[in-house]
């Protein structure tokens, strides 16, 4: 599941709903397709708990951290 | 003798009969920027015009005003034609102007409108070309000077959106001589190091000449060329720059190119959980409709008497049996009834039977004798009789 960039996990989730709400698919591929869209939701609520607020600046090829100056 | 004074107004008289008499000053074309420009309600325009040292008084009567192609405002660069001469009541000399054009501010906007033009032609702003924002910019890079409010109102409206937001500023100049250059350079390195997943350029408000460098080819050129998806938020709500044409998407303002850049990890978040709900939903439906399928077949008889299969083989088991072995016996009987009738044909046939009756049966050589012809003198003959055979010799043939 690495591979897939966030954009990508959102649209295969998408994807993963629209199978199963069509009633073609037999219990078992349900059970399968519901698993996987439950694992990678949580992967992708775990991925915007973890991205951390960085402000940075690009000082001689190099990233800081950049404040905002106190308004006047 | 006494020197005679003259009076102030003498002394402005003389002043102006000197400057009206003057050639150059009949007809002079000044450069300036007009400063306080006011629009008296007569329909005359007073103002100033100035440069870094100067400023002299100008007015232009409401008869020359209709040929102006502008509206002149404060900060205006303007060209102006017209007669210098003397205002005698309060002693102040000014230009009479009869006409104004926009100075460099008109050839700027012209450069514009040509660069504008040609690009267009070459395709630069063509819709087909421009890049999708990203849903979720891991993250954001924002080309703009590193004070002033730009970076301010792109930092906060991002943090709100998302907390966890990962913005990286490249400072540039976004005004003045070789800002353009810097802006360049900056889109290219933001490309060439792979720095975010989308660019914001962009600058606060400022007349033509301080947006200027937004105008410049370079940087249309390596907006185009960039691989990065880029919103530009430039100058005014309305008077777009040739970056924001260029770009593949223009905010009217730093903030909403915020809002366009980063989700809001609330409606994220949402999403995320609508469609969690949506597999409950769906799989819960599809568990049910199993189910009920199922009890449907548990209902059937075949399932509520399971024997009753089978009673009914067994039934039509035991009725084969029957009906074979019927059908063997009446075979076996008629075979047998068959083979009676043979026999008795047979008995009444056999030549057993006429012997009894006195008959018998005369071989030659195991050949049956009918006729006189058959034999010769003194052949031996064999006569079986009911119970046995007679050898004999022929003497004598009759016929």
């Amino acid at each position: 599941m690495e591979e897939l960039t966030f954009e990508q996990a959102m649209q295969k989730l998408e994807a993963i709903a629209n199978e199963l709400e069509k009633d073609d698919l037999d219990l078992d591929t349900s059970v399968k397709k519901f698993e996987e869209g439950m694992k990678l939701s949580q992967k992708c609520n775990q991925i915007l708990q973890e991205a951390e607020k960085k402000i940075t600046v690009l000082v001689n090829d190099e990233e800081q951290d950049f404040t905002l100056q106190k308004e006047d | 003798m006494e020197i005679k004074p003259i009076t102030v107004c003498e002394l402005n008289k003389y002043i102006k009969n000197k400057v009206d008499s003057d050639e150059f000053l009949n007809n002079v074309y000044v450069k300036g920027e007009i400063s306080n420009f006011k629009l008296h309600y007569t329909g005359h325009m007073y103002f100033t015009l100035k440069d870094e040292s100067a400023i002299i008084k100008c007015i232009m009567f409401k008869g020359y005003t209709p040929n102006l192609t502008f509206m002149p405002k404060d900060g205006m660069k303007v060209l102006v034609l017209g007669t210098v001469s003397v205002f005698e009541r309060d002693g102040v000399y000014q230009i009479y102007c009869k006409a104004m054009k926009q100075d460099g501010m008109g050839s700027l906007y012209e450069e514009y409108q040509k660069l504008k033009a040609k690009l267009e032609k070459e395709g630069l702003f063509d819709v087909s070309h421009k890049k999708k924002i990203p849903m979720f910019p891991g993250k954001i890079g924002v080309l703009t000077s590193s004070t002033g409010a730009v970076i301010r109102d792109i930092i906060n409206v991002s943090t709100r959106r998302n907390p966890n937001v990962h913005i990286l500023l490249l400072p540039v100049p976004v005004q003045g001589e070789g800002a353009a250059e810097k802006i360049a350079q900056g889109i290219r390195k933001m490309n060439e190091e792979n720095l975010a997943d989308v660019l914001i350029i962009g600058r606060g408000g400022g007349s033509l000449e301080d947006l200027w460098p937004f105008n410049e080819e370079i940087v249309a050129r390596e907006i185009y060329n960039s691989k990065l998806p880029i919103i530009s938020a430039v100058g005014h709500e309305t008077d777009f720059t040739i970056a924001d044409f260029v770009a593949d998407l223009r905010a009217p303002t730093p903030s909403a190119a915020a809002e366009l850049a980063v989700p809001n990890i609330e409606d994220v978040k949402y999403d995320i959980y609508m469609y969690q709900n949506r597999y409950k939903v769906a799989l819960k439906r599809k568990v049910e409709l199993m189910k009920l399928r199922y009890e449907k077949c548990m209902t059937r008889r075949v399932f509520k008497e399971p024997l009753q299969k089978i009673n009914e083989r067994a039934i039509t088991l035991d009725m084969l049996v029957k009906s074979i072995k019927n059908s063997t016996i009446n075979k076996l009987n008629e075979a047998k009834a068959n083979a009676n009738k043979a026999i008795s044909k047979l008995d009444a046939l056999s030549p057993l039977k006429t012997l009894l009756r006195g008959y018998s049966i005369v071989e030659k050589d195991g050949k049956v004798v009918k006729k006189v012809e058959d034999v010769n003198i003194n052949d031996e003959l064999k006569i079986r009789v009911s119970n046995g055979n007679i050898n004999t010799k022929v003497v004598e043939k009759v016929n």
